[in-house]
């Protein structure tokens, strides 16, 4: 499934509801033409919505990692909401689950940028 | 060969697409064979990983080159064969993903998702002198918890946040 996305303000925080598959091509293409997008528009509070992403190969997990990067360079913070298994698992093995801040809970997630 | 193994190979076109039809077609066979759910899921995401490499780092997407994609099915496992028309790669000169100075490495893990996805992980030199991934998983035992289930001996490990 292709992946698509869309966002929405949450006070200073945008969150990024993703859906589909973040693999190579469109996809990781898509999640940095996003990232990039909203850096370009001084939004540097990023929440990555990936309750409806079931599926990342290595092309997607280097694209989150690239956009995690970007926005710290940026003096931003870009952090996980709702991981399915697979991602999660994903996440645990390659140890990015240490990189990343992952929450379960967007009230939660939203407080931690405060 | 052993008569009772099943044979199945095709050449790929070295561009993005080819990594989706690779997978799809591993993941009918791995269906087929009696894989369940979570080891399919392996065996896509490796077959994935394989042709990538092959596509990026092998060909260097470079169009006029192909992959070459084979799987056997024998009686005990399913075993895929990623070959590119690149110069080849040793194991060891492949950084660790793992390492503190590589985590946030945007590349590099593909290798690492093969070796964790699948029971035997391999690269030899090819007959095209590119290099030739070869990689197997067990199939499952008739009845047993991963055969079209949720189990699967290569798990990733649970871990709550």
């Amino acid at each position: 499934m292709a992946l698509h996305a869309t966002h929405r303000d949450a006070g200073q925080v945008t969150v990024v509801e993703l859906s589909g598959r973040i693999t190579l091509g469109d996809g990781s293409a898509l999640l940095r033409t996003t990232i990039r997008g909203l850096l370009a528009e001084e939004r540097r509070l990023i929440l990555l919505n990936l309750a409806d992403v079931d599926y990342i190969d290595s092309s997607g997990i280097g694209e989150l990692v690239s956009g995690f990067t970007a926005v710290k360079n940026q003096s931003g913070d870009l952090k996980l909401l709702h991981l399915t298994k697979k991602v999660r698992d994903l996440l645990q093995i390659t140890k990015l689950f240490t990189v990343f801040d992952v929450f379960s809970d967007e009230t939660a997630a939203l407080r931690s940028f405060s | 060969m052993a008569s009772d193994t099943k044979h199945l190979e095709m050449t790929l076109e070295t561009q993005v697409e080819s990594v989706n039809l690779a997978e799809e077609m591993c993941l009918r066979v791995a269906e087929a064979a009696g894989f369940g759910e979570d080891d399919c899921y392996r065996i896509g995401m490796s077959v994935r990983e394989g042709v990538i490499n092959a596509f990026h780092y092998g060909n260097k997407e470079r169009p006029e080159k192909k992959i070459h994609l084979a799987v056997d099915l024998t009686a005990d496992k399913m075993i895929i064969h990623v070959l590119d028309e690149g110069t080849g790669f040793k194991l060891s000169d492949v950084p660790d993903p793992l390492a503190e100075e590589n985590l946030l490495s945007t590349s590099g893990r593909g290798i690492f998702l093969m070796r964790a996805f699948m029971d035997e992980f391999d690269v030899v030199s090819g007959r095209t002198g590119g290099a030739e991934i070869v990689m197997s998983k067990k199939l499952p035992a008739p009845g047993s918890a991963s055969r079209n289930g949720q189990g699967g001996q290569n798990a990733a490990p649970q871990q709550e946040a």
